[in-house]
């Protein structure tokens, strides 16, 4: 008796059981397994959108890969790429959301909702709209920033093409880290707070040695997946379309520009499968901090 | 462990199996049904680029087909699938429409995609998607000059019926010329001509004195309005013999050229690396900004045009000069001419994924008779397909009059190669390269490399 529940604790029976998970599964090798092995799969062929191989491609095996490995335009997207993360995610809306968080906690809620309220905003907003808002800040026909500046001649996407994505990012994004530490801060006990004030910790030593402690997961959580998302992001190509010549060209626009402007479909599989892989080892590292700190 | 191996083989075979299309179908099939839907796609729409097409479609094309097929008894729907898209993007939809067997009945193409779509069964021969009798049947064939048709051929088999054909001038503005106490009446015989003239446009405060397109976010217009024509004024084409052209003389002059256009500050650098760069080197032209722009005749019809361009210059017909592309000097162009351009045009084709072969070319016909190709141009002026046609409307306009008599007769079409486009991008990117500030030997090194790699050692010439 004892036995049979181990097995079938729920007491569905196996074909009831696998009748409640089958829609799920079904959902998933559709739109998840399936596209990842047909990724897999054209990444080692040589298939293209136009042209002769469009029609019978043929399989190259892992010629796609080294190509990519060996391709200067590949390097420089993982520089940039790196670049962008780092710069925007890891660091930039992660400290710009915990300073907010941070800061925000003892003012008035008005204030506070209004300052929140702006910051989701940004975050709301679809891609294109925003793409258009910040083509017109930083246009050099008249751009705001321009004018604010006194250079309003200055193509500040061409110019400054990757601290432009940086900056945008940090302001589309900062949201969800803002929400999260607002949240995790609430966590952290009153009582640790007053026994600092107590013991004369400054703003910094505070934060350092009794609120980091209680959110270091949160934190770790946080980086990885805004990474994540980073790393993933097309909206630099509404920006700057990875100009001018290739200076913003992050991954996720490089494999688009390759595959469906160069139309060398089997090239940019092979890439994106080598973003997927970074991502991976990514998410591997954050993984292995998380759980040393359980 | 067996196991495994058989999954992952029964699904990679699975997943070959769906790479590629089946191909080849009836072109008899539904030629007797009574209702019929039927969709045009093309790079235009009502209100923004191409609006004189989209607003033809819509008002002439759609009311007059549906009632001639009543008249027989067919109730047929025409649709009109518009677009507003960059011409590189509406390239990757239409082909990405094709690829998965959707897409309109007829759809609009840039000729020179024709060669690589037809390689990749996109696009298939007319004899085989509306039968030979059919298409031979066609009167107005006849009308269609033969450099024309070549337009929608690939391989020596008809695909399209083509939509007319353009040249390439150098479009100047007469106010900065006259500001500048230049003739406004131009004819240059040579690049330093034309150097030197831009130089002298430089005196004017806020004035782009000469914008030659470059860089890879134009796409195709860098290669066609720019890098064309200045290859050709050096006596070459891209494609000669067999062979593509590596880093040859010609082409380290072509980029030399635009060193010193870029580097002398005659053009602006910043502009040919901006995402939008075209449609604002229209705007420019348009706000008396830019002094000299190489540019096709859709620029004078489309662009600038009063009425309806999407730049549009009130004072177009008094302000706007053109003169024919100098070659680097006098009798130094391809074929030993003084002057150059380049030509293309759009080609109409039918999806050889249609439920009504027979329809679609009954409607195909209607799109090219003569009176609808006059009616297309909407009292405006352009190089149509039909001699019928362009005999009666081009001498009301000097500019396409002149583009008729003068440009056609030196210029070149470019090579309807599959292996094209990737020649075409390795161009734009050396010219981006010397935009961006480096050496054109280095560019022309770098353009070589890039070249071997995309076609092959064996089809390039030079270096």
């Amino acid at each position: 008796m004892r036995a049979a529940e181990d097995r079938d604790p729920a007491g569905l029976g196996t074909a009831r059981a696998i009748g409640f998970v089958a829609p799920a599964l079904l959902l998933v090798g559709l739109f998840l397994v399936f596209p990842a092995l047909w990724t897999l799969y054209i990444g080692i062929t040589d298939y293209q959108l136009t042209g002769p191989a469009a029609a019978e491609p043929s399989v190259v095996g892992l010629d796609n890969f080294a190509t990519a490995l060996d391709d200067p335009l590949f390097a420089n997207s993982l520089w940039l790429t790196a670049l962008f993360v780092l710069g925007s995610a890891v660091v930039g809306q992660n400290v710009l959301g915990f300073a907010l968080a941070w800061l925000l906690r003892r003012v008035r809620p008005a204030l506070r909702r209004t300052v929140e309220g702006f910051v989701l905003l940004a975050w709301i907003l679809p891609g294109p709209v925003v793409a258009y808002l910040w083509f017109a800040v930083l246009s050099r026909d008249g751009g705001t920033l321009g004018l604010l500046l006194g250079r309003p001649e200055t193509a500040w996407l061409v110019e400054y093409p990757m601290v432009s994505l940086i900056v945008f990012n940090i302001w589309r994004g900062t949201a969800f880290s803002l929400l999260l530490y607002t949240s995790a801060l609430a966590a952290v006990p009153p009582s640790h707070l007053e026994t600092a004030r107590l013991a004369g910790a400054g703003g910094w030593q505070t934060v350092r040695d009794v609120v980091f402690p209680h959110i270091r997961g949160h934190v770790l959580t946080n980086t990885l997946l805004i990474s994540l998302w980073t790393a993933n992001d097309f909206t630099p190509f509404l920006l700057t379309a990875g100009g001018p010549n290739h200076e913003s060209e992050v991954l996720p626009v490089l494999i688009y520009r390759q595959a469906l402007e160069s139309g060398q479909l089997g090239y940019a599989s092979a890439m994106s499968l080598l973003l997927l892989f970074g991502n991976l080892v990514v998410a591997l590292v954050y993984l292995r901090l998380l759980r040393r700190r359980a | 462990m067996r196991r495994t191996t058989i999954v992952l083989l029964s699904v990679a075979g699975l997943l070959a199996g769906c790479l590629g299309q089946p191909r080849g179908a009836d072109p008899e099939r539904n030629a007797d049904v009574k209702d019929v839907t039927l969709t045009i796609t093309a790079n235009a729409v009502a209100g923004g680029k191409n609006a004189r097409g989209a607003d033809w479609i819509i008002n002439w094309v759609i009311p007059r087909f549906t009632e001639e097929q009543k008249a027989k008894g067919v109730n047929a729907t025409v649709r009109f699938e518009q677009n507003g898209a960059g011409d590189e993007d509406f390239k990757t939809k239409v082909a990405l429409d094709f690829k998965t067997g959707g897409g309109g009945d007829i759809v609009e193409l840039d000729g020179i995609w024709l060669g690589e779509f037809a390689q990749a069964g996109h696009v298939r021969p007319l004899d085989d998607v509306v039968g030979k009798s059919e298409v031979d049947a066609w009167d107005g064939w006849r009308q269609i000059p033969d450099a024309v048709q070549g337009l929608g051929e690939f391989d020596g088999r008809r695909y399209g019926v083509p939509m007319g054909t353009d040249g390439r001038v150098l479009f100047y503005n007469k106010k900065l010329f006259a500001r500048a106490g230049l003739p406004t009446d131009w004819q240059p015989r040579s690049w330093d001509d034309v150097l030197d003239t831009a130089a002298k446009l430089k005196a004017l405060p806020g004035v782009v004195p000469l914008q030659l397109n470059a860089g890879t976010a134009m796409g195709e217009a860098t290669t066609m309005q720019g890098v064309l024509p200045a290859l050709a004024g050096t006596g070459t084409t891209v494609h000669e013999n067999g062979k593509w052209q590596g880093a040859t003389a010609g082409l380290e002059d072509v980029l030399a050229l635009y060193q010193r256009v870029y580097r002398d500050g005659l053009g602006d650098p910043v502009l040919q690396q901006e995402a939008k760069g075209r449609d604002r080197s229209f705007a420019l032209f348009a706000e008396n900004r830019i002094g000299i722009l190489l540019e096709s005749d859709y620029f004078w019809r489309s662009v600038v045009e009063p009425r309806t361009g999407v730049a549009r210059m009130a004072d177009r017909d008094t302000a706007v000069g053109w003169a024919l592309i100098p070659a680097r000097e006098p009798g130094a162009g391809v074929g030993g001419q003084d002057f150059v351009s380049m030509s293309g045009g759009g080609v109409r084709v039918i999806n050889p994924n249609t439920q009504y072969p027979r329809q679609a070319w009954e409607l195909m016909r209607f799109l090219n008779s003569a009176e609808a190709v006059k009616s297309a141009l909407a009292g405006a002026a352009q190089v149509t397909q039909r001699t019928d046609v362009n005999d009666e409307v081009l001498a009301g306009d000097p500019m396409l009059g002149f583009v008729a008599e003068r440009v056609l007769p030196i210029t070149r079409y470019r090579p309807g190669l599959a292996d094209y486009p990737k020649v075409s991008a390795a161009l734009q990117q050396a010219t981006a390269d010397v935009v961006a500030g480096r050496s054109p030997d280095e560019a022309a090194r770098s353009y070589h490399d890039a070249l071997v790699k995309a076609v092959g050692e064996d089809a390039v010439a030079g270096g």
